[in-house]
């Protein structure tokens, strides 16, 4: 097999960390902020590639508008969003952003291990802050400390495919509202044959572990809960073993979720995108993906609330500071966030630019940053407003979701959720690929684990 | 005393011209040495910079909690604790020992059959190198997802053939008992044309008239093979299989393209589990643990095949 230099291999294993590392610690910056004229310089990522023309020069557009009324700061933006492989080493040499983006997976984390800048004294200026959702404001928050503002949430609903639910005799403006409806319409949608798969799931990279976290929500239960102090696994349970098993019977005794497993999102998405799915988990902004690259059709999804009315999984992004910037970075740096993300101002203007390029307007989604779901109140109804009047896609297919989010718990992601989800794969792909599985034997195991990593939660 | 007389002259000489010729050699050797340290310079600077410091950081790392940006923080063996009350960690090693020991029996015969084969041809013989080693060209990721194909229990090539020839599917990567053995069939087919052409190499060293004689005293190609050709070949069998088990502990990219872990853990190894700490869940200091444990493990391998090639030699 392999034959490569045996020294070289061996030795090269101890590289893992500190090679990465010891690079980035070569480029460390020293820079104050101080920029020409006593300007405040910030660097700022969430820029998007070349390759998305349409967002990039929207976000260009945005900072030099950003610096024309703002003379004081000067914004140089950086292309990326947040990647674990490389946030660590970009730290450690000084090069992480100075306004860094994040997924709402992300802050426990951070805040733990103090990698984000306390932003308390400072948000208090941040206009509206009151009128974000509480739910997401918590995510930031620890101790009463504020460490970073949420600026999109998602809630994860079912995502159908419209045209297969015509053609296999189910009502598209109906959809499914609990999970046996979910089984019946996915062996209705299998029977049309021609190799169609009625509801297909992920299983693989933690994201198995991520929608058996979003069923779990679904039928009332959780995936860990505060012992006191600590934390600790709450799935193996019936609610645990009612979903691992309504998993293993579509999989096995429905054959409603296809042979081939150990999925993963972008697999669901070509699958749906072809016309070959009929429905899957996904929060709504899968919808401009599907159509985007995978050359679908707005008309032909359509978007429900989760099925099982109890709970739904809600994740989304935001921004945080670098732990190392100065206070005057800080401050410019929030006001780039309020500015950009969560400024009502620019509510219509944001989304009139949008819908005046034909982009996806009305889907319960953002981008634009103006359509995203974080207000309450005034502000909510106002969004909802302007959102049906500059509307580009049907939004008759996405307001049942719409309608039924209400009624739904809204649950955020479980402490130390990547080493929570890596276990719960597991359990995903225990029933999917296992005829035979024993259920509470991959409860069981996947308790351990579960638990083994919250006992590292700080 | 006219010896020493006669001697005398070239004794008076001598300590005028030794100083002379010393001093000639010294500063050769100097100019010489200075030469090659001089082009020894950069490499000893690249490999400081690049081995020696980040493997001495990574031993550090181990024994620290560091979030890069404060002091890092001493915490004696705790990265060690966390791992082996990690229940993944000991099935990422039955997992990798697993494929190492599949890799032996798969990846380890089949190279030394096909260079058999090889080398007993009379025509062609380039052509069917190439074809053996082509593979090897191939970019690991591309093979990774080559082969997700080949496997897909649906219309994968391997279950069509499979249906073709009346028999049942198999499920491949989409079973716990399955998964690894597929995984070593890729690893095999991706890296056996180095291993194939090293084993032809040793082979085409036997002498012919070996099997002659042999073959004068009756013996059969099955003994021919056990008693001449594995005896002619064992030291480049050893160290093929010593380098064998070092580098197949290492495997990491078909479990990450492939299958990610899955199904149930059945193909997280090792380095895997060691990319997820590091890149994954950020934890460097438990990956470095990890990485220093395995750097231990194969390091004794290391060293079995440094004494091994030094008693050859």
């Amino acid at each position: 097999m392999n034959t490569p230099t045996l020294r070289r291999r061996s030795l090269g294993l101890l590289l893992v960390t500190g090679l990465g590392l010891t690079v980035a610690a070569c480029g460390e910056s020293t820079d104050d902020g101080a920029g020409e004229g006593g300007k405040v310089a910030i660097t700022v990522n969430g820029q998007p590639p070349k390759t998305q023309p349409f967002e990039r020069k929207i976000f260009d557009e945005d900072v030099a508008e950003f610096e024309r009324t703002h003379k004081n700061i000067d914004i140089q933006p950086r292309e990326g969003f947040m990647d674990p492989k490389t946030f660590s080493t970009k730290l450690a040499g000084g090069q992480l952003e100075d306004v860094y983006y994040v997924f709402l997976t992300d802050p426990a984390n951070l805040i733990s291990r103090k990698q984000a800048a306390d932003v308390t004294d400072y948000v208090k200026d941040v206009p509206h802050y009151d009128e974000i959702q509480p739910t997401l404001k918590e995510i930031f928050t620890r101790d009463g400390k504020v460490y970073g503002l949420p600026t999109a949430n998602y809630s994860m609903g079912l995502l159908y495919n419209r045209k297969l639910f015509t053609e296999a005799g189910l009502d598209p403006d109906s959809p499914p509202s609990t999970w046996e409806e979910v089984r019946e319409a996915a062996k209705k949608i299998t029977a049309l044959g021609n190799n169609k798969i009625g509801f297909a799931e992920y299983s693989k990279n933690n994201q198995g572990g991520w929608h058996y976290t979003s069923w779990l929500y679904s039928v009332g239960g959780n995936v860990a809960k505060q012992d006191g102090d600590k934390w600790v696994a709450d799935f193996n349970n019936d609610k645990g073993k009612q979903v691992a098993q309504y998993l293993h019977d579509m999989r096995w005794a429905d054959n409603t979720m296809g042979s081939k497993q150990l999925l993963v999102i972008e697999d669901v998405q070509r699958m749906m995108g072809a016309g070959q799915l009929g429905m899957y988990l996904a929060a709504p902004d899968n919808v401009p993906a599907l159509v985007n690259q995978f050359k679908g059709d707005y008309a032909n999804y359509g978007l429900a609330p989760m099925p099982g009315g109890n709970g739904t999984l809600i994740g989304g992004e935001g921004y945080m500071l670098n732990p190392k910037a100065t206070p005057e970075k800080i401050k410019a740096g929030l006001q780039w966030i309020s500015w950009k993300y969560l400024n009502p101002d620019r509510m219509e203007s944001d989304l009139k630019r949008y819908a005046d390029q034909k982009q996806p307007i009305g889907l319960p989604a953002s981008p634009p940053a103006g359509a995203s779901d974080i207000w309450t109140g005034p502000l909510r109804e106002q969004q909802a407003t302007l959102k049906t009047k500059y509307a580009t896609v049907p939004v008759e297919n996405y307001q049942p979701f719409v309608d039924g989010l209400a009624d739904l718990d809204k649950k955020i992601e479980p402490p130390n959720a990547q080493q929570v989800y890596a276990a719960l794969d597991n359990v995903m792909q225990g029933v999917l690929t296992n005829k035979d599985a024993n259920i509470d034997d991959l409860l069981a195991a996947a308790e351990t684990k579960v638990n083994a990593a919250l006992a590292q939660v700080k | 005393m006219s010896t020493t007389t006669a001697l005398a002259p070239d004794a008076d000489q001598r300590p005028a011209r030794a100083p002379e010729r010393h001093f000639t050699k010294l500063r050769r050797k100097v100019t010489d040495n200075l030469t090659a340290y001089g082009f020894l310079c950069a490499a000893l600077v690249v490999f400081a910079l690049f081995s020696w410091y980040p493997i001495v950081r990574g031993v550090l790392l181990s024994f620290q909690q560091v979030n890069f940006v404060s002091a890092a923080e001493w915490v004696g063996w705790d990265n060690f604790e966390t791992l082996f009350a990690d229940p993944l960690f000991g099935i990422a090693w039955r997992n990798t020992l697993l494929f190492t020991g599949l890799a032996l029996v798969v990846g380890f015969v089949i190279p030394f059959a096909v260079a058999l084969v090889l080398n007993e041809l009379r025509h062609m013989k380039g052509y069917f190198r190439v074809v053996v080693y082509l593979p090897v060209m191939l970019p690991p990721v591309v093979v990774a997802i080559l082969w997700k194909w080949f496997y897909d229990p649906g219309p994968g090539l391997f279950n069509s053939i499979l249906r073709t020839v009346g028999l049942p599917p198999l499920s491949w990567l989409n079973s716990a008992d399955t998964s690894m053995l597929s995984l070593v069939l890729v690893a095999t087919w991706a890296s056996m044309g180095s291993a194939t052409l090293i084993y032809l190499a040793a082979l085409q060293t036997i002498p012919g008239d070996l099997y002659e004689a042999a073959e004068l005293d009756g013996a059969n190609l099955w003994q021919r093979l056990r008693h001449v050709t594995i005896p002619q070949t064992r030291f480049v069998l050893l160290i093929m299989m010593l380098m064998q088990i070092v580098a197949t502990m290492q495997v990491f990219t078909e479990p990450y393209v492939m299958t990610g872990g899955g199904p149930e853990d059945s193909t997280v190894t090792v380095l895997l589990l060691l990319y997820r700490y590091a890149f994954t869940y950020n934890d460097f200091g438990t990956a470095s643990a990890m990485s220093l444990l395995l750097f231990l493990a194969l390091g004794a391998f290391s060293a079995l095949y440094l004494r091994l090639t030094r008693t050859k030699g």
